[in-house]
């Protein structure tokens, strides 16, 4: 037995109007009479009945226009129209549907007929009804969970505030919620004017995937800030990644590690499709995947080793997600390497680059993909000067200015600890000091490298005349460090203040056989040349550099006025 | 798609037969294949002969599979993999983690 439901009858024979009211209220439902389409319709627009009986043939309007009418005014209701005919030819029947009829009863009625038909009516009804009501709760869902993942962006982008995505030498392009697809973008310049790129694609779509890429943001930009160099930094997400995501999660990365003084990048990749290193001189090399991506392996078990890059005038890196080459268009057909590599030949303006990759794609798909992220960095363009980073702004403590500290370390500490991050850290107490922070930290990690890699590991920067001689230079560098047992670096830090303003001497010895320190910081470091800039680089950032007799140890001054 | 498995060697073994695309869509029934399993197999061989797409959420169950098959000491070959599946193993260098052939 139905619910009871209100009917509207339209019929303009009154003992048949009669009958049928009779019929209808019997089964138990509302019943509204109307002698033709004109009463019908405005009839329907007051009462809203949820089913109409109408008669075809009616004067002043017929049951046909008032059928239009009617299932015009319902909209996406189902209203169901069965219509009262003693037409009888086919032609007219079909007509009744097509003027938006449901369903069609013959004269004479019959009660039996007339009560199921309506029952049926009612059902479709209600299946219509639900589908609707159901097809409105998605829709409202998913404007909901639009409207969260820009919410949840909008916080993930506070988190990765710091980065230096806008500096003029990268050009980047994301689609707006490619994070929601495990995408990541992290650029970061290092106390020592080292550049970080982070190009990451986490498995899987949606929240599970963007969320690991809080935590991974946060450690990125926190260590490159404190000056860590890119294999702790590597180690540090792997095992960050490993320890909070669930098994079969994990991070697709590249990281790229650029130093513009010396003209290098070093690369880790795993599991990233092919970035590419454009040169200048037309020629691509391409940056393979050597790794298991973040996240899989035990710390333990973890290498940070990275592929050394020389680089020239010109020369650009490429780096994309796998968005880029695996996607699909409607006819199934990958997009892949081919299709790419034949944008990039053709490209003549290397400033649209990206802009052509972008066109091929939306060119071959028909449409924007969602979870595509495409970054270029030009080698050349050196990034501004460091930003202060937020975290040292605002202590309230009274500087520290008259001080001095010494720290010996040996053997196998030098192996694989970094001391540079713990030393930036204490002389960034010293308030003054903090707007030199980029030049002090470069030179120290200058004076830091020279006294481990030439002085107590010997190693000849000579050998790095080119870029073999540059990839056995870390070949042997990586060999000796590990072998390394003996050999100390001392690093003497003296901060005294002066009439004016302060002074901060740093020195740092080592326990290699010495050099010619003085002649080497005389010499003016031929262009092009790959080795012999970092001691111009000291002289250069410091306020005063002089070399130990012996030449195993230098020192350099800071010097700074207090501010009014 | 579908996804069926078959104990061999008397039990030491389990071979998973994937077919079509291996991708989120087949999470459940992946797992199903070897929870769902009255044999405790040493070793694992997934058959990727009839599997026309693999994606990272794939590359991800598999690492499900290496831990339900006690992580390290884990026995997984994968097997007869077409080029493209092989590119994408190769990509992640998934062969330091499963036997490839």
């Amino acid at each position: 037995m139905p619910l009871r439901l209100t009917i509207l009858i339209a019929e303009d024979n009154p003992a048949d109007r009669m009958l049928l009211s009779t019929i209808v209220s019997r089964e138990g439902h509302r019943v509204l009479t109307a002698a033709n389409g004109i009463e019908a319709v405005s009839l329907f627009r007051q009462e809203r009945p949820q089913l109409v009986l109408m008669d075809a043939l009616m004067p002043v309007m017929d049951g046909f226009e008032a059928a239009r009418q009617i299932k015009a005014l319902a909209g996406d209701e189902l209203v169901p129209i069965i219509f009262l005919t003693s037409l009888a030819e086919n032609e007219a029947l079909a007509r009744c549907l097509e003027a938006g009829g449901d369903d069609f009863v013959a004269k004479p009625y019959n009660r039996i007929i007339l009560a199921a038909k309506i029952g049926a009516m009612d059902r479709l009804r209600r299946l219509q009804a639900t589908v609707r009501q159901q097809r409105d709760l998605i829709s409202r869902q998913h404007q909901q969970l639009l409207r969260e993942q820009e919410v949840a962006k909008a916080i993930f982008d506070k988190v990765a505030h710091a980065g230096c995505l806008d500096a003029p030498n990268i050009r980047y392009r994301q689609s707006p919620l490619a994070l929601f697809n495990g995408d990541l973008l992290l650029a970061a310049q290092t106390p020592t004017g080292r550049m970080f790129v982070l190009l990451g694609d986490f498995t899987g779509h949606g929240l599970p995937a963007a969320i690991g890429a809080m935590p991974l943001a946060e450690t990125f930009y926190g260590m490159a800030a404190k000056g860590y160099s890119s294999s702790d930094l590597l180690r540090e997400m792997n095992a960050k990644l490993k320890r909070i995501l669930p098994v079969g999660v994990f991070c697709c990365a590249t990281l790229l590690d650029l130093s513009f003084d010396k003209r290098t990048v070093d690369v880790w990749s795993g599991g990233l499709p092919d970035g590419y290193l454009l040169c200048a001189n037309g020629t691509r090399v391409p940056l393979k995947s050597r790794h298991l991506p973040l996240g899989v392996l035990e710390p333990e078990a973890f290498v940070a080793r990275f592929e050394p890059h020389t680089l020239a005038e010109g020369d650009r890196v490429l780096l994309l997600s796998d968005g880029v080459v695996e996607s699909c268009n409607a006819q199934n057909e990958l997009f892949g390497e081919a299709r790419l590599l034949a944008v990039i030949d053709a490209n003549r303006e290397p400033l649209r680059l990206l802009e052509e990759i972008v066109e091929a794609l939306l060119a071959f798909h028909g449409q924007a993909q969602d979870d595509l992220s495409l970054v270029e960095i030009d080698v050349d363009g050196q990034p501004g000067p460091m930003p202060i980073q937020a975290s040292y702004v605002g202590a309230v403590q009274p500087s520290p200015l008259d001080w001095s500290g010494s720290l010996l370390l040996r053997g196998e500490t030098l192996r694989d600890y970094n001391p540079l991050p713990a030393l930036l850290h204490l002389l960034l107490q010293v308030v003054e000091l903090r707007r030199h922070a980029g030049r002090v930290f470069a030179v120290l990690a200058e004076l830091y490298a020279n006294a481990l890699e030439h002085g107590v590991l010997g190693l000849d920067s000579a050998l790095k005349v080119d870029a073999d001689g540059f990839a056995r230079y870390y070949r042997l560098r990586e060999q000796r460090l590990s072998a390394l047992r003996d050999g100390w670096i001392e690093i003497d830090l003296r901060v005294e203040p002066e009439d004016h303003g302060g002074c901060l001497r740093i020195g740092v010895r080592d326990s290699g056989a010495g050099f010619d320190i003085a002649r080497a910081l005389a010499e003016q470091p031929a262009t092009g040349k790959l080795s012999g800039r970092g001691l111009a680089l000291v002289r250069e950032l410091s306020d005063g550099c002089a070399a130990d007799a012996d030449g195993r140890g230098v020192s350099v001054e800071f010097r700074w006025r207090r501010e009014a | 798609m579908s996804i069926s498995s078959q104990p061999a060697d008397d039990g030491r073994e389990l071979i998973i037969h994937i077919q079509g695309r291996f991708d989120f869509s087949t999470h459940q029934a992946f797992r199903d294949a070897y929870q769902n399993v009255s044999v405790t197999p040493r070793r694992y061989v997934v058959d990727l002969k009839e599997a026309t797409y693999l994606d990272s959420s794939a590359l991800g169950m598999l690492l499900l599979l290496r831990d339900h098959a006690g992580g390290d000491d884990a026995d997984i070959h994968l097997i007869n993999c077409n080029a493209d599946v092989r590119k994408i193993l190769s990509i992640s260098n998934f062969e330091q983690l499963f036997k490839i052939d």
